[in-house]
């Protein structure tokens, strides 16, 4: 009898190692957030603003400041003023913003889906676009195409987006006319549907205001694209990069000796190695754009994120600041987590 | 199915060489040799053209490489002349390649059994069930015990010798003429190294299969095989009958078995290996030491 070889020891998740998993996700996630909050809640409070200041003005008597100053407890010292905005946050309480006077909560429910969709459309056309053509741009190395999308991802890459915007402006609404200007919608139709999702696209083919919704998507056009070119670029370039190196790997040959097309080599062995890798490039692309871009919202007057914690840093509204600063890092930690969650599904050696 | 002519492959005048910006790189120089279904050892040291020989068959050479050949002819198909999709038809299905270290060779985010199965599947379209059924039953046939786990297993989850088996039973799988195994023990260690030997003799014994054995290793080669064919330089210097090794004539071949240590011999220092530019006549001097 020919001796036959073993299989190494077997490395199926187990239920056990699955829930450690889900335990460590949790610790990092209550880590981040105590960090997070501690460091924006820290910094919101060393910074030579006056909280109270900002909420009476300044020609409020000495009386009005001192009440203010004793009801915001900042006579407390710091590690106790940030145990109560703790706890005020876990009872889902931001505090109330000074510049819109309304919760902080219900701001960022308002401007967040607004910076969501730019960014989930812009990273949608990044990925769509950018992957196909830096795989083609890597196999087809030193050729024409190869030298289109370099220069097209450098040009992406390096363009600073203010100028692009707003040259897209000038061009799309300004001369031609074919898009429209600034804001998420024409004025005229300004609250007519009712806000469900925040998403006005959604919101109106829910009311069925077929109308609305074209204005929408029309208005999400021009900054869509013009979010879009640096994640396209970026994507590309590292698309190319990746499959690059994926070309040279000996299972390559492997796959090509066993009659595979071209096509198949490619798409189906080295492509899912690159993905691997894509997954974290198009995970952090995604988090970056959800910050909200402040130049694109600032252009297209876009009521995001990004420009909500502008203006409320610029009116000292610290509440509003760190409200919105912890849901930026939420996303942040989010995407991460499910970046490295889809990274344990395509790779087999992070699952052990 | 199989051709009933003694000669499976004929090689003659091969040359391939490398255009570089420094000149051309003659990594192949006239090459000729035949093939039957036997067991052919192709030895030499590094950068003497063995392996780009053997990629020359498959025509899979990088691809600025220029390969040049008077014939390169399987079982009646011109090689150089086919076009891409015959290529791929001979590829996997009549010509096989098991390469040097599984490590690299096999693609590392695919299920073993999946990658066994797609041979089966690209070369008889068979349903996703009977090509999973028939890469369980290779993984059988080179000796592994549990096939179904490794199956599912992934390549970083075997050994070196394990997976140097699975590489045999995929390239085993559509049972094809010719084997050109590429130094497919040299990443393994010496006991693992003879069993993977056993089993490759076997299965080409078994299915009447031709195999190009190529190695840096005279004696494995002598032992193995039923002809040698010794390069030096991109060039063939001496084609021998692997029992007859032993009486070759040219310089080289001498000078390759001279340096091996004997077992029982302690004390005698090993020669040097002399090289001889003569013994590549004709080669352009940057490429003695290629």
């Amino acid at each position: 009898m020919p001796e036959r070889a073993e299989a190494e020891s077997g490395s199926g998740p187990t239920p056990l190692s699955a829930l450690s998993t889900v335990a460590g996700s949790l610790l990092t996630i209550a880590s981040t957030f105590i960090g997070l909050t501690a460091v924006t809640f820290v910094i919101g409070r060393v910074m030579p603003v006056d909280p109270v200041l900002a909420i009476v003005g300044d020609r409020a008597s000495q009386d009005v400041y001192d009440r203010v100053f004793l009801e915001l407890g900042l006579d407390r010292p710091l590690y106790e003023q940030y145990w109560r905005y703790l706890m005020q946050l876990f009872r889902g309480d931001f505090g109330t913003s000074i510049m819109t006077a309304q919760p902080v909560l219900q701001d960022l429910i308002r401007f967040f889906p607004a910076t969501l969709e730019l960014a989930t459309l812009a990273t949608l056309v990044g990925v769509l676009a950018g992957v196909p053509l830096g795989v083609v741009a890597a196999v087809r190395q030193g050729r024409l195409t190869d030298h289109l999308v370099r220069i097209f991802g450098l040009f992406g890459y390096s363009v600073p987006i203010f100028w692009l915007g707003m040259v897209a402006l000038l061009i799309f609404y300004g001369a031609l006319g074919w898009l429209p200007g600034p804001g998420r919608i024409e004025v005229y139709y300004d609250g007519i549907v009712a806000p469900v999702t925040g998403f006005i696209v959604i919101d109106a083919a829910y009311a069925g205001e077929w109308e609305i919704v074209r204005n929408a998507l029309s208005h999400l056009v021009l900054p869509v694209a013009i979010l879009s070119t640096y994640a396209l670029a970026y994507i590309a370039r590292m698309t190319r990069s990746f499959m690059l190196d994926q070309l040279r790997q000996e299972y390559m040959l492997t796959a090509r000796v066993k009659g595979l097309s071209e096509r198949a080599v490619i798409w189906r062995h080295a492509f899912r190695n690159v993905l691997v890798q894509l997954i974290t490039i198009i995970g952090l692309t995604y988090a970056s754009l959800l910050e909200g871009s402040v130049l694109t919202e600032t252009i297209f007057a876009w009521p995001g994120i990004g420009q909500y914690i502008t203006h409320s840093l610029f009116n000292s509204d610290m509440n509003a600041v760190l409200g919105g600063t912890i849901v930026v890092g939420i996303s942040f930690v989010g995407i991460n987590m499910l970046s490295d969650l889809l990274y344990k599904m395509v790779d087999p050696r992070a699952r052990a | 199915m199989k051709a009933q002519s003694r000669t499976l492959l004929e090689v003659e005048g091969l040359n391939i060489r490398y255009p570089t910006p420094r000149g051309a790189v003659e990594a192949v120089r006239n090459v000729s040799f035949t093939l039957g279904r036997e067991k052919l050892g192709i030895v030499g040291e590094s950068g003497s053209g063995k392996t780009q020989t053997g990629r020359a068959i498959l025509r899979l050479t990088e691809t600025h490489a220029r390969v040049r050949a008077d014939k390169l002819h399987f079982d009646g198909i011109d090689l150089l002349a086919a076009n891409e999709q015959t290529m791929r038809r001979i590829r996997g299905r009549r010509i096989s390649m098991i390469m040097q270290d599984p490590k690299y060779s096999l693609n590392p985010v695919m299920s073993v059994g999946e990658q066994i199965a797609e041979v089966f599947r690209v070369h008889s379209g068979a349903p996703a069930r009977k090509a999973r059924r028939r890469a369980v039953e290779m993984l059988d046939s080179v000796r592994i015990r549990d096939p179904e786990r490794v199956y599912r297993a992934y390549p970083h989850e075997v050994s070196g010798g394990m997976g140097q088996r699975i590489m045999i039973a995929m390239m085993m799988t559509p049972n094809p003429d010719i084997i050109i195994a590429d130094e497919p023990t040299s990443a393994l260690d010496v006991t693992v190294q003879l069993q993977v030997l056993a089993l490759l003799d076997d299965m080409v014994s078994d299915n009447g299969m031709g195999l190009i054995f190529i190695s840096h290793d005279l004696e494995l080669v002598a032992s193995f095989c039923d002809r040698v064919v010794v390069m030096y330089a991109g060039q063939v210097v001496e084609v021998v009958d692997a029992g007859a090794l032993h009486q070759a004539r040219h310089p080289y071949t001498r000078g390759l078995l001279n340096c091996l240590p004997r077992i029982g011999t302690h004390g005698r220092d090993l020669p040097v290996l002399q090289r001889r530019s003569s013994w590549a006549a004709g080669i352009s001097p940057r490429n003695r030491h290629a």
